[in-house]
């Protein structure tokens, strides 16, 4: 019988699995990433979306250690992803770099003789749940079963952070539905967190609940997707005019007629000539990327 | 080892994926399919088939614990605690299945024969309005 998580004990600690304060990445003289804040809760399934060239990749490679951050801070359960507490880490990358004429099962004993901590049993049962035989070369594996066992590699490694540079990319909908399930069995099973990136946002929303949202080397918005889907608010009134209230405008259009705002809301809007209208998840995100300049994330709190 | 039921999404109803897990989970116990013992899948068990967040169905297990329906065992799982199942009634069966026959028959569509018992069952249909 598999372990089942109860209520009450998914979250063992408040440290953030992820946490980036004030981070920016440089390439020669080209800043990639600046002035980026998010925080990933442990136990998060956390999407990391964002237009290509928007700094996504980046940010996973500070997350993972491949790359040490020009300024700011970025810690993993509460240390920099560096040394012991590398091991804590994996990355998944696009490509899943993995050897073509090795075996599954010489792929296990690398990924064995490369991490101390590598659950061999585990790994070897894993692939076997999902069907993947283990004599096979890599390069006779279709697109979906190569990123099985890159994830498999990642969760043997015992690592309580997975990061995963879009790993449904190239794969058809059945291989993208089962590399899902089997990547939610593993956060069920071992409480991991997972950063993934991906650029189609209606694949994530049953799978993520938690967003950071890449523009132009900054993180736009980031949080838990519930409540960020809850603040934000179409609103919609007579032009040339704004509604009372306390929010933050992300976007605007206006028409001869009618004013049209995407708002982060932080109470009632009392108006009577403006409608609310609840947005889903794609359309929020939509709206950040239609205005790449609007940055709503959230800032350090002074202590 | 599989549960005793599994879930499925309707991914265009508009209710939250936690609230169909809950909602499926109530009906399964009202018609007898969940009684008092028994275990529902594991978050595991469930993601593995739905590819949803397991966050979503702990949040549904919770819920479903609050209204007092199930309980948690740490290590064990999460069990059916009550029955919300009524003993079956083969003659009130017998009267809907034979109703619903002439229903069809008159040429009422499932959504006519929805919303005429919810009119029943709101009390917007009484012996005296029909007679």
């Amino acid at each position: 019988m598999n372990q089942d998580f109860v209520a009450g004990d998914v979250h063992p600690s408040s440290v953030p699995a992820l946490e980036v304060t004030n981070a920016g990445l440089r390439y020669g003289r080209t800043w990639a990433l600046r002035g980026c804040f998010a925080s990933v809760p442990q136990g998060r399934v956390a999407a990391l979306v964002g237009p290509n060239g928007a700094g996504k990749s980046s940010l996973m490679r500070l997350a993972v250690g491949l790359r040490r951050a020009d300024e700011g801070d970025v810690r993993v359960f509460g240390r920099p992803p560096r040394g012991a507490n590398l091991p804590r880490v994996a990355f998944v990358a696009q490509d899943k770099p993995l050897y073509p004429e090795l075996t599954v099962a010489e792929t296990i004993r690398a990924g064995a003789g490369l991490n101390p901590r590598f659950d061999t049993p585990g790994a070897r049962k894993r692939l076997d749940d999902l069907g993947i035989p283990q004599a096979k070369k890599v390069r006779q594996l279709s697109g979906g079963q190569r990123a099985q066992v890159a994830i498999t590699l990642a969760v043997a490694k015992r690592a309580d952070l997975i990061v995963l540079d879009e790993p449904l990319a190239n794969l058809d909908p059945l291989a993208r539905h089962e590399v899902m399930e089997g990547l939610m069995s593993a956060v069920a099973e071992r409480g991991l967190t997972v950063l993934l990136s991906s650029h189609v946002v209606a694949e994530l929303a049953e799978v993520c609940d938690h967003l950071i949202l890449v523009s132009q080397g900054r993180v736009q918005v980031a949080g838990d997707i519930e409540e960020l889907v809850s603040e934000h608010r179409l609103l919609v009134g007579p032009s040339g005019t704004a509604p009372a209230g306390t929010y933050d405008v992300v976007g605007s259009s206006e028409t001869e007629r009618q004013t049209t705002l995407l708002a982060r809301v932080r109470g009632p809007i009392h108006d009577p000539r403006w409608t609310a209208r609840e947005l889903s998840l794609e359309d929020m995100v939509l709206g950040y990327l239609r205005t790449p300049d609007a940055v709503l994330a959230p800032r350090p709190v002074a202590l | 080892m599989s549960g005793l039921i599994e879930f499925s999404l309707d991914k265009r109803s508009g209710v939250a994926t936690y609230m169909q897990i809950v909602q499926q989970v109530e009906q399964a116990m009202r018609l007898g399919r969940l009684g008092p013992g028994d275990r529902l899948p594991t978050a595991a068990e469930v993601v593995g088939r739905l590819a949803i967040n397991p966050n979503t169905v702990l949040r549904a297990y919770r819920e479903l614990e609050s209204r007092g329906l199930v309980e948690p065992r740490p290590g064990l799982g999460t069990f059916v605690q009550r029955s919300l199942g009524r003993p079956r009634d083969p003659a009130l069966e017998r009267g809907l299945v034979s109703w619903v026959r002439e229903a069809r028959a008159a040429g009422l569509g499932p959504e006519d024969i929805r919303a005429l018992v919810e009119s029943a069952l709101s009390g917007g249909l009484t012996e005296e309005a029909t007679a």
